[in-house]
């Protein structure tokens, strides 16, 4: 499937509405007194592909959720456009999109419910024009028979296409993707890196994708951050992330498969 | 210490879940679908459990008056006894009961699990407030559905009573005597006296099931948890606001 399918147009208000950067300064976030992230500082600019990759625990997707104002950090700041993402006036305004690792689909909904549930709470258009929204939306996520259907009747990898659809829906300009391609096969996880590199070409929308795809980052970002035990080791272009000589980046980025690894020798051992 | 510190803490996120969702009171017209959904759910599929209940509650409260009033000899005022005990009192505090039990886990439950699997988050990217969404409709469901269901159970407490004294030869009371005895002190005040203690235990119920579920962190045994924590946390306070409503309408 091509990502030229995608036809959607911003509205005419959208259109008008600044470029969203985000500044990330000083950030520090713990649970239970044990750290997450320290001293965080990043800046994304208007309409960028940005992506945080890192090891699991690194802390990518409190990051994450730190940026859609769904926590506050401990200290420093996120801002959007130099607002709190935090406040409903900012969501309001950009109209953020957060697609969650599981889809968060809301259950008790149908596919089409769940997509049209923005639009509709919001007043943005008329009911006929949602439906065509909807049913676009899932055309392009090739999943328009899934209309009808209740997210417990869908796969992992239907429901990420949902999430994706409904991030669509609301024609944001800041997208926010938590691990998109995760239970998705390579075509599907291909046209996701289509779906992302078109809405940043047509839409001002600024993208920030947290993934441990490696061919994703690299092939679609502007630049990305590596995060490992909270702390930012290097933020820079794909091109310069790949030819880095840093040991620790240049291991997570190409892991050897070492079968005579003396930990599988004390395994087999232990299994005679 | 925590412990208590963590009860006043939970009051206080109630509270302002309670101010939160009654500020989106403006936008009621759009949520009225949905406050009707968790009517019928709330109030008309319990029915049959309110009334059931009512009906034995009612009967076994005459019963037991028959006993210890038939020593007396004053098998007359039954109806009396019955009817106030489920007006005022044993109606209302019983369908609260009920609800906290069917209604308000179930609440716990929806709410926890959206909490834990990310769909209250999904709501607030989308600037879409969950008090409006979540909380207001159940709210307003419970404050309609709470008078018509307390109505519905003390009349049907009533009619226990009734089938009681009359199919009991030991008791003896006729219909006719049971009626006139049960209206001889029903007032006005007395009818709406219970209906004033069902509306808050129903807003109070319903206000600690959302809560609970909204306040879930963790994964499934959480979301048990909560529901747990919800129905005895509305027992308690249904058993403790009874007391000192009855104190404030004496």
């Amino acid at each position: 499937m091509s990502a030229a399918k995608l036809k959607t147009k911003p509205s005419a208000e959208r259109q008008d509405r600044s470029p969203v950067g985000i500044e990330v300064s000083s950030l520090s976030k713990g649970y239970d007194h044990q750290q997450v992230l320290f001293d965080i500082n990043l800046a994304i600019k208007p309409g960028e592909i940005f992506t945080i990759m890192g090891p699991s625990g690194s802390g990518k997707s409190v990051l994450l959720r730190q940026i859609a104002g769904l926590e506050s950090p401990d200290t420093g700041k996120v801002r959007i456009n130099g607002l709190d993402p935090a406040e409903p006036a900012t969501r309001d305004r950009f109209a953020l999109a957060l697609v969650f690792q599981a889809g968060a689909l809301f259950n008790s909904l149908t596919v089409y419910d769940n997509l049209a549930l923005y639009p509709m709470e919001h007043h943005i258009c008329p009911k006929s024009e949602i439906r065509d929204r909807v049913m676009h939306a899932l055309q392009i996520l090739s999943i328009e028979n899934t209309f009808n259907k209740l997210p417990a009747e869908l796969s992992g990898g239907m429901k990420k296409r949902v999430a994706i659809a409904r991030a669509l829906v609301m024609e944001p300009q800041l997208i926010l993707y938590d691990e998109p391609t995760s239970e998705l096969d390579p075509v599907m996880s291909a046209t996701i890196a289509e779906i992302i590199a078109t809405l940043k070409e047509q839409f001002t929308v600024t993208s920030i994708v947290v993934s441990h795809d490696r061919d994703l980052a690299l092939t679609v970002s502007d630049r990305v951050a590596i995060l490992r035990q909270g702390r930012l080791l290097a933020v820079d272009t794909p091109a310069a992330i790949r030819s880095t000589s840093d040991p620790v980046i240049r291991d997570f980025l190409n892991p050897q498969i070492d079968l005579r690894n003396p930990r599988f020798k004390q395994l087999e051992a232990s299994n005679e | 210490m925590n412990r208590i510190l963590a009860y006043f803490e939970s009051i206080g996120h109630a509270v302002i879940l309670a101010v939160r969702s009654f500020a989106s009171l403006p936008s009621a017209p759009r949520i009225l679908k949905r406050t009707a959904e968790h009517g019928y759910y709330g109030g008309y599929t319990s029915l049959p459990i309110v009334s059931i209940l009512s009906f034995f509650i009612g009967a076994v409260l005459a019963l037991q008056a028959g006993i210890s009033m038939r020593d007396f000899g004053a098998k007359q005022f039954i109806g009396t006894l019955v009817g106030e005990s489920m007006a005022r009192e044993l109606g209302p505090v019983m369908v609260a009961i009920i609800l906290a039990g069917r209604v308000g886990s179930s609440v716990t439950a929806e709410l926890a699990s959206m909490k834990v699997y990310s769909e209250v988050d999904a709501l607030v990217t989308m600037n879409i407030p969950p008090e409006r969404l979540l909380v207001l409709p159940r709210l307003l469901s419970v404050l309609l559905l709470m008078p018509v269901l307390t109505i519905m159970g003390v009349v049907i407490g009533w009619l226990g009573g009734m089938v009681v004294c009359q199919t009991h030869s030991f008791i003896g009371v006729p219909p006719e005597a049971y009626w006139a005895s049960l209206k001889q002190f029903m007032t006005t005040t007395k009818m709406l006296d219970g209906l004033i203690k069902a509306e808050i235990f129903g807003f109070v119920v319903m206000l600690i099931a959302c809560n609970t579920g909204l306040r879930t962190r963790g994964g499934p045994r959480e979301i048990g948890l909560a529901v747990t924590k919800s129905v005895v946390s509305s027992l308690v306070a249904i058993l403790i606001l009874d007391y000192f409503i009855t104190q404030m309408l004496a």
